[in-house]
């Protein structure tokens, strides 16, 4: 029940945020989504020892994130659920890898908790990167973006009327699995015996109403078509926005920043 | 089993975002011919129930654990393999926007791995051709059953190869197949037998909703030598791009030198190296915190190891504080661009 709850929770507030007016909320959604895929390539492209030239990309979420005036222990609680599996893929790192890599005079660290740190630090950064995304641009401009795309309209109305159900049928699910935790003994899910009946019974309910939803669509002169308005135009600020991401990503991939700096500061120059 | 961004090399994402696409180019294909508009609303609606119906939670008897399902081959029956991919990508798609579950750029493989070989593979090799005699209450558990097993099984094998082909986890092949393929068999066997018990009891409720797809009435019935023909194509396709983009850019699938730092230095052309050295002599203020004499010794060590790669305490150092720097900037711009917007809107009061 709780988690079904905290879905319908990050879904609506995802979607309160995406309405907000900011100077990132109103970049052309296209620039938005096409920064997003560069800044993930860019992430994913550094070798898997890669640390410190990573850093330099954090400078994306914090500034979007200040910019578009985004709740930060929200969009980190996110995270943290999303990361056990990232965790427990990269915790083998350690484990397998042991060449020693970094020796500071006091500690030896060896390459697989490089290996792991530079993982996680991927992990921040790439779901950070989709979820920005989304609460700065909201479901139905991304479904325009496809569209300015060329992705089959069959598709984008699909993905649409999924995403416009998920809340509907997930109330159902919950008013369904509390009605029955109310009266099963302490279950903590639902036994074998009805594993059919009460998700059949969802099925036949949703397969009605998907009926219905296509009766209530066709009143409203529904055909096939889902017109979503005409989108806006590109501004030159839009451009200029996607063109300098695009170049503070490329000078950070090509480029090791704290590496220099530190550097500087050491004075470690061979 | 939803892979991360972070598990991924951009080429095996790149890879299977155009395999993935191709085979969604087909399934639209193949659904605009044979779907009446009525379907539309279906597809979304049952996308949507397979979202919520993940969040059930079923009891596994005798083991006080309980499991929930995946939901493509229940897709897959219902709205036949076309359909049921475009459903469970859209699936994937929201899960990977809202609930960061599975990045963007492995959204190729989620969808491939958990859609192409349930509707694709499972689906019209296996359930289809058990069913074929009629529908029954036996063929329908024989036929969800193993379904759902290879179809999981696959799905997991993929996951490793990706993550192999990746090269960022150190997992062994073996180990990580060793892991992964059990514990996907009893989830596989969970996925079977709630397949079975749902379509069990719309067989038993609403039969024509079964026999509607058994007919592929308005869905039409399965090419798997065309979808494998188009897959063996754009992988060919793909692998040669990808090769020629890896090769012309080593970093992405090179199994790692390690340069945490002092790279671009040393391979600097020798104006800059002179100004960089000319302006580190002013601004450093630990000019004498190099190891180099520990880091050669730790090099000869690492070398009669056999160890590799080379290990210098110098460049451990500078990209330590590098990076410390680094942080602190970061976080230092986002308190600015917070105390400026905050100020600018005190003063519009």
């Amino acid at each position: 029940m709780s988690n079904m709850m905290a879905s319908i929770y990050n879904i609506r507030m995802l979607d309160e945020l995406a309405e907000k007016s900011t100077v990132i909320h109103n970049i052309h959604p296209l620039m938005k989504v096409l920064t997003t895929c560069l800044y993930l390539v860019a992430i994913v492209s550094f070798n898997k020892y890669e640390l410190s030239g990573l850093l330099p990309l954090l400078f994306y979420p914090i500034i979007v994130i200040t910019l578009a005036d985004l709740p930060l222990v929200p969009l980190l609680k996110r995270m943290l659920i999303v990361f056990p599996f990232i965790i427990g893929i990269g915790l083998f790192n350690p484990l397998f890898d042991r060449i020693p890599m970094v020796v500071l005079p006091w500690i030896q660290i060896s390459g697989g908790w490089i290996s792991f740190l530079s993982i996680l630090l991927k992990g921040v950064l790439t779901i950070s990167a989709a979820l920005l995304l989304i609460a700065t641009t909201g479901m139905t401009r991304i479904a325009a973006v496809l569209d300015m795309l060329k992705i089959p309209k069959i598709f984008i109305l699909q993905l649409l009327l999924t995403y416009r159900y998920i809340t509907v049928l997930i109330e159902e699910v919950g008013h369904t699995l509390r009605a029955y935790s109310l009266r099963s003994r302490r279950e903590r899910g639902i036994s074998f015996s009805d594993w059919g009946s009460l998700t059949g019974h969802l099925l036949v309910r949703t397969l009605d109403r998907a009926q219905r939803v296509y009766h209530s669509m066709c009143c409203r002169g529904f055909t096939g078509e889902y017109n979503a308005g005409s989108g806006t135009r590109i501004r030159t600020v839009d451009i200029l926005y996607f063109i300098g991401w695009g170049l503070y990503f490329i000078l950070v991939r090509y480029f090791n920043i704290p590496a220099t700096i530190g550097s500087l500061i050491t004075g470690v120059v061979r | 089993m939803h892979m991360a961004d972070a598990l991924i090399s951009p080429v095996v994402g790149g890879a299977m975002w155009a395999v993935t696409a191709g085979v969604a180019a087909y399934s639209i294909k193949k659904v605009q011919n044979d779907l009446d508009e009525q379907k539309i609303p279906l597809m979304g609606v049952m996308g949507a129930f397979v979202f919520a119906a993940q969040m059930i939670n079923f009891t596994i008897p005798a083991t006080g654990s309980s499991g929930h399902i995946g939901g493509g081959l229940l897709l897959a029956a219902l709205l036949g393999p076309y359909a049921g991919f475009l459903a469970m990508a859209s699936i994937l798609v929201i899960q990977a926007l809202f609930f960061a579950d599975g990045g963007l750029l492995a959204l190729g493989c989620n969808i491939f791995n958990l859609g192409f070989f349930t509707c694709f593979i499972a689906y019209p090799l296996i359930y289809q051709r058990i069913m074929r005699k009629g529908y029954s209450t036996g063929r329908i558990f024989a036929g969800s059953m193993l379904s759902a097993i290879i179809g999981l099984q696959l799905g997991a094998f993929s996951v490793v190869l990706e993550t192999f082909f990746s090269g960022k986890s150190e997992l062994p092949l073996g180990t990580f197949l060793m892991l992964m393929q059990p514990i996907h068999l009893a989830i596989g066997v969970v996925e079977g037998l709630v397949t079975v018990a749902v379509l069990g009891f719309i067989w038993q409720a609403r039969p024509e909703i079964i026999e509607k797809v058994a007919l592929g009435e308005a869905l039409g019935r399965i090419s798997i030598k065309k979808i494998l023909a188009g897959l063996a194509i754009v992988a060919m396709i793909t692998g040669g791009i990808f090769s020629w983009f890896a090769s012309a850019n080593p970093d992405g699938l090179e199994w790692s030198m390690f340069n945490t730092s002092g790279k671009e230095e040393l391979e600097a052309p020798a104006g800059i190296h002179q100004t960089l050295a000319a302006i580190q002599e002013k601004v450093a203020f630990l000019p004498d915190y190099s190891f180099k004499s520990q880091s050669e010794t730790n090099t000869i060590v690492n070398e009669t190891q056999g160890n590799w790669p080379v290990v210098d305490a110098g460049t451990s150092v500078s990209g330590l504080v590098g990076g410390v720097m680094t942080l602190m900037l970061a976080g230092m711009t986002g308190c600015c661009i917070y105390w400026l917007k905050k100020r600018s809107k005190a003063d519009s009061i």
